[in-house]
């Protein structure tokens, strides 16, 4: 038996031993299935170029992510910090210099990609809250002192990317953030009366929200009211969705994605038009191959013999599965249309690298499961 | 201090992991509520989905209908179809409107006015109703427009059905005539409004409206999958439409242009009719109007004169004019008054020139008189005053039950037109209902003479007439061949009724009676001092039967009786009205008919000659008309 005591000094080949290849394969798996859905959408385009940078950029990400699993993750505890600021300031700079598109002013142009900082920040108030709780003992948690700054380096990323306006985003964030508090122990009063309060100041915020934003909810509501209009992303998705039937319409055949009728099918309704073309069988597997995933992280945070992964692991397996879920849901007419990617399936950089980055903080967490961090 | 720190760590792990499992729970219920809602669109909704997802992709191009055709009894084409050159557009599916009609303008050299008119359409309709730009291209227009077709996004080069009626004013009231499908049409008749198409033609009277369902045919429907944009991407099948079933009709086109010929434009009518069959083999309302005219809309200034012209060119008269019969009727009134045995045919009147009836004047249209006149005298030279004496003894009432019995006083032909009149034969029963006041014995001296209440329509009397020809028995008017190979069979059927049941009953007691009157009538053509001796033929090959009518149009007052005017010194609208009714050929009568000419003064002298020249086309055209009624072979 090898001394795990003398830290950091694992051999190399003992750290792809410990690697956990059930969440490497799903992933390359869930990849696979994205580069075929992402293709099905090129179709009527008649060029490749969401296929093709998808699959580049999926390339390129997991290689990254495979890099980043083999740093100690007690790098990324040091660095829990610096990262978050560093998210910070280039959302401060997305949200009043960045590039506007269709009325949302959430992106930076870093020339070689044009990046999404709110995206990052789903990671980000991750890592600083792992990193923040680490620390703190079950007992202070409640404490006025320590809630505070939580508190604060939550609602500064939420506001700004809520004034982007981004509500879609600045509702995962949030989420996000809370599930880690939670987790760390907060008194289960706290956020039901946060949630109170937020019920008490609804019509505040609805007089807040853009035209667009309130039309949205009340399309969510009935949308059959505007069938033309706002209502029509989510008629023609469930129309995709339930015209699949039980084992789809086969790859490259389903209708609604090819002729155009699905709206953003490349990026937040790609689950529709996968759903169209698998069916039901297909939609199943997919959500266990998530759920699967889900599993190994907190398989992987229950090993970790510290906070901060555990943390980290849990943290990050209640994210996928607000994003996962809030997505179907509301492509699936359940939730009003918000704008939140499928991970991984969904087109896009932003998103495909925070996620690619936590995905490889937990294989960390994994390979390094015995660190302790002081 | 480490114990604790040792204490609060395991205090915090199991923390953590109680909050997880509680998140993970939470997690597995809503991911079995995204399962479950997926099985509930994805299975139980499938069906309802599937549709609205090819309903999303599936446009259907309808093409109109291709309508059946009309044909004569020899199978000529009365009513065809001709391809139409339209353009048109739909508003909400043009990017620019007004620059595609600056564009069509161009191409087509429309003038101002038209291009107006297209702006007048499209604002009083909603933008994605169709507008008929052009409606009558030329091919060299429509080839044009083809051509720059690429140019003109939204514009629609159409090849739509029209009608063509070849002979023009010959058919106008029978056949009617097609026009664009109004919303009433649409409303009305359920098929028209599943056939729809912009452009779409429909029978607007007439038999093209009676059998529109039969002659509307299908759409042949074009499927194509279109994407969001409605941009056709491939095209998935094409349902092959069938063409309306073609009609033909009993109707002989060589003697219907010959009716039409004869009026000669004068306002009046002809009919004949087959008195075995039934069948009509021409009908015709003059002065009439061209059918064609109808096809691109007609003008208005055309509709108006149509409209507004005296002789009433719209009006079939034929079948919605209501005439006083004036003699025609007398032999109605003789068979009527043979029938009850109110008198017999010996009975004499000494007809002056007229009779005085409760201090009340009934004249005699013969200035004098007649003289001694029995009841064959009184039909053959129409005494007037014969008729008064007969009607007073007989009644109103049993004229009515006989009148109507032999089809006055109801429509012919109620499964083919919707415009026809039943007109009037009355009885004290329908004064009383009608008018409200009792029944006066002058009233039926004049009804008597086919005067006062009584009107009746040409056909009326063509049905009556063929009715007494073929021996007083019920025949069933059609305009559609009959399919009785063998006329012998209907007459074996009309003599051996012995069957109360039988499709041709008898319509009278005495057999002698019917014979009486026919064998006046003919004497009242053939014989010397006859009312149409002038008009007979004596060949008996065309030898034909008839009995003329003069109605008057007005009361005459004593002074004018006494001006004793010609015919061009009364007004128009005063002078009376000529009917003829006839038959033939006598020896073996097969054809009744009836002439009238409105305003044309006397029957013997405007109405008995027509009909002595149709006589004879109708009996050359016989043995033609027969041969296609007996032979198997011919496919019409």
């Amino acid at each position: 038996m090898k001394n795990y005591s003398s830290f950091g000094d694992i051999s190399f080949f003992q750290k792809v031993r410990s690697i956990d290849f059930y969440l490497l394969f799903s992933i390359i798996l869930l990849g696979g299935i994205s580069i075929l859905a992402m293709y099905s959408t090129d179709i009527s385009d008649g060029n490749f170029y969401h296929s093709i940078n998808h699959a580049i950029r999926f390339g390129i990400f997991f290689c990254l992510m495979i890099f980043l699993s083999f740093i100690n993750i007690k790098y990324y505890f040091s660095l829990s910090i610096i990262f978050y600021i560093a998210i910070l300031m280039l959302l401060i700079g997305a949200t009043f210099f960045g590039t506007t598109v269709q009325g949302s002013q959430r992106w930076i142009n870093l020339y070689f990609i044009n990046l999404q900082p709110s995206e990052l920040m789903k990671i980000a108030i991750i890592i600083f809250l792992a990193r923040y709780y680490h620390r703190v003992q079950p007992d202070a948690v409640n404490t006025i002192k320590k809630f505070i700054i939580p508190f604060i380096i939550l609602i500064v990323p939420i506001l700004l990317v809520l004034s982007q306006p981004d509500l879609g985003t600045s509702v995962l964030i949030a989420l996000s953030g809370i599930a880690v508090i939670w987790l760390a122990g907060i008194n289960i009063k706290y956020i039901v009366y946060s949630f109170l309060g937020l019920v008490i100041s609804f019509p505040f915020v609805i007089s807040m929200l853009k035209p667009y934003q309130k039309l949205r909810i009340l399309t969510f509501i009935n949308p059959d009211r505007d069938p033309l209009g706002a209502g029509y992303q989510i008629i023609q998705s469930k129309i995709a969705v339930g015209s699949g039937g039980l084992t789809g319409k086969g790859f490259l055949k389903g209708t609604q994605g090819y002729l155009d009728f699905l709206p953003e099918k490349h990026t937040d309704f790609i689950f529709t038009l996968f759903s169209e073309e698998f069916g039901f069988v297909g939609s199943i597997l997919l959500l266990i191959l998530y759920a699967f995933i889900i599993f190994r992280i907190l398989i992987i945070g229950s090993n970790s013999r510290n906070y901060f992964g555990k943390f980290f692991c849990y943290g990050f397996a209640i994210s996928i599965f607000f994003y996962i879920s809030v997505n179907m849901l509301m492509v699936l007419g359940m939730l009003p249309i918000v704008g939140s990617p499928l991970p991984i399936m969904s087109y896009g950089g932003s998103s495909m690298l925070s996620m690619m980055i936590a995905l490889g903080i937990v294989m960390s967490a994994r390979i390094y499961s015995r660190e302790i961090i002081n | 201090m480490l114990g604790d720190g040792i204490g609060s760590n395991i205090r915090k792990s199991k923390l953590i992991n109680r909050r997880m499992f509680i998140a993970s729970t939470a997690k597995a219920i809503v991911f079995f509520g995204i399962v479950s809602r997926l099985f509930y669109l994805q299975v139980e909704q499938n069906k309802k989905y599937l549709t609205l997802s090819d309903k999303n992709r599936i446009r259907e191009n309808k093409l109109p209908p291709i309508r059946g055709e009309f044909k004569d009894y020899f199978g000529k084409i009365i009513a065809g179809n001709l391809d139409v050159y339209e353009l048109h557009v739909i508003p909400e599916q043009v990017e620019d409107f007004r620059v595609l009609i600056t564009r069509v303008k161009q191409i087509l050299n429309l003038n101002s006015k038209k291009v107006e008119k297209i702006y007048k359409i499209k604002n009083n309709q909603k933008p994605w109703e169709t507008i008929i730009i052009s409606d009558n291209l030329t091919w060299e227009e429509f080839s044009k427009i083809n051509y720059y077709l690429y140019d003109l996004p939204g514009l629609k080069p159409i090849i739509s059905v029209g009608r063509n009626y070849p002979y023009n004013e010959s058919y106008s009231h029978v056949l009617g005539y097609v026009a664009y499908a109004s919303q009433k049409d649409l409303a009305s008749n359920e098929i028209i409004n599943d056939r729809h198409v912009p452009g779409l033609r429909v029978g607007k009277n007439g038999l093209e409206k009676t059998f529109e369902n039969e002659l509307i045919g299908t759409n042949t429907i074009q499927r194509f999958e279109v994407n969001a944009y409605g941009k056709r991407i491939n095209q998935l099948e094409v349902q092959d439409g069938n063409k309306g079933n073609s009609l033909r009709i009993s109707i002989d086109t060589e003697i219907q242009n010959y009716t039409n010929e004869l009026l000669n434009g004068e306002a009046g009518s002809i009919s004949v009719m087959d008195i075995y069959t039934g069948e009509i083999v021409a009908m015709n309302s003059s002065p009439s109007f061209n059918p064609n005219d109808f096809l691109y809309g007609i003008g208005s200034n055309k509709w108006k004169d149509l409209n507004q012209n005296p002789f009433k060119p719209l009006i079939n008269k034929t079948i919605s004019g209501l005439y006083s019969p004036g003699s025609t009727i007398k032999p109605i009134v003789a068979l009527s008054a043979l029938e009850h045995g109110i008198i017999k045919p010996s009975m004499t009147v000494r007809c002056t020139d007229s009779i005085d009836f409760y201090g009340q004047k009934f004249h005699c249209w013969k200035k004098k008189g007649h003289g001694y006149m029995n009841l064959r005298n009184a039909i053959k030279q129409s005494c007037d005053v014969y008729f008064y004496e007969t009607a007073r003894l007989l009644g109103v009432d049993r004229l009515n039950e006989t009148a109507r019995k032999f089809g006055l006083g109801d429509v012919v032909l109620k499964d083919f037109f919707d415009n026809e009149k039943k007109g009037v034969v009355p009885s004290t029963k329908w004064k009383k209902e009608a008018i409200g006041q009792n029944w006066y014995l002058g009233e039926t001296l004049i009804t008597g003479i086919g005067q006062g209440y009584i009107q009746t329509t040409p056909l009326q009397l063509t049905l009556m007439t063929a009715q007494l020809a073929n021996g007083g028995y019920k025949i069933y008017p059609t305009i559609i061949p009959d399919n009785n190979k063998n006329i012998q069979n209907i007459k074996n059927q009309m003599e051996n009724n012995t069957d109360y049941n039988s499709k041709y009953t008898s319509l009278v007691k005495n057999k002698e009676n019917i014979k009486f009157v026919l064998d006046a009538m003919f004497r009242s053509t053939n014989e010397i001092q006859g009312t149409s001796y002038r008009s007979r033929i004596e060949d008996p090959k065309y030898q034909f039967a008839g009995k003329t009518g003069t109605a008057q149009v007005k009361r005459i007052t004593e002074e004018e009786r006494e001006l004793d005017r010609e015919l061009n010194q009364i007004p128009y609208k005063e002078r009376d009205h000529a009917w003829y009714i006839a038959f033939g050929p006598y020896k073996n009568p097969r054809y009744a008919l009836t002439v009238l000419v409105e305003h044309g003064g006397s029957g013997s002298s405007a109405a008995a000659p027509i009909a002595k020249k149709l006589f004879k086309k109708i009996i050359d055209r016989h043995d033609e008309r027969e041969n296609i009624r007996t032979n198997d072979t011919v496919n019409l």
